[in-house]
């Protein structure tokens, strides 16, 4: 799974990209995201507060309860600031 | 139409491009959005504006196809620019052009409303103590949820 960060989500994880295997076991986004906590000191507090963490797959907005697989585009972000 | 760019565009220019050649457009609406100096007592000294390559170009044609089914628009323009700004550079224009003033104003205030809470796009400002990541406000929630849109 590819998995991209933006803003201060990518200066706290400290990567803008990353590819990681998805466990076969998770399927929504809401799993998802507690296991991306898991993988590092820096993912655990980047993620800490996931109220400010929005979450698109393959582009499109996603919620805690929508499905994600391994060979979806997965990104993180905060709140968009644009305009 | 959408473009996301680093160059600065001239909306004189984009409104005369709309209409040239046509007879058809009663009213032209447009917002350009500048980079201000100060955010509250914070002088902002530049400001740098990044996106998600994709994703943006996606959300923005999904509200210009929003926009177009809820109003009857002749044609609709959204420019943002990406990169490196500073204070009184425009970052963004949103024309739209109708047969009267009603749709074109309309759909010009419902673009620019949702584009602040739905383009992915982020402001990190400059200032004297260092650099911020700009957070989102509630008002511009609130701006676009008066339009009535999941």
């Amino acid at each position: 799974m590819k998995i991209l960060y933006f803003a201060w989500l990518r200066t706290r994880v400290g990567t803008a990209e990353e590819t990681l295997t998805l466990p076969s076991n998770i399927t929504e986004v809401g799993a998802m995201l507690s296991w991306l906590q898991g993988q590092s000191p820096k993912h655990e507090s980047a993620l800490a507060d996931l109220s400010v963490v929005r979450v698109a797959v393959n582009q499109e907005y996603a919620r805690a309860g929508d499905p994600v697989s391994d060979q979806d585009e997965v990104a993180l972000f905060p709140p968009v600031t644009g305009g | 139409m959408i473009r996301i760019q680093t160059e600065d565009f001239d909306p004189g220019q984009e409104i005369d491009g709309i209409t040239r050649g046509r007879t058809d457009i009663g009213g032209i609406a447009s917002f350009v959005g500048t980079v201000r100096d100060s955010d509250g007592d914070d002088g902002i000294t530049a400001m740098t504006l990044e996106h998600y390559p994709g994703m943006t170009e996606k959300q923005l044609a999904a509200l210009e196809d929003e926009a177009r089914k809820r109003w009857s628009l002749l044609d609709c323009l959204i420019i943002h620019r990406v990169g490196r700004l500073v204070p009184g550079d425009r970052i963004v224009l949103v024309v739209t052009a109708s047969s009267h003033r009603a749709d074109a104003l309309e759909s010009c205030a419902f673009l620019i409303d949702w584009l602040k809470t739905k383009a992915p796009f982020w402001k990190k400002e400059e200032n004297a103590d260092g650099e911020r990541w700009v957070e989102a406000r509630a008002e511009d929630t609130d701006a676009a949820n008066r339009w009535e849109i999941s």
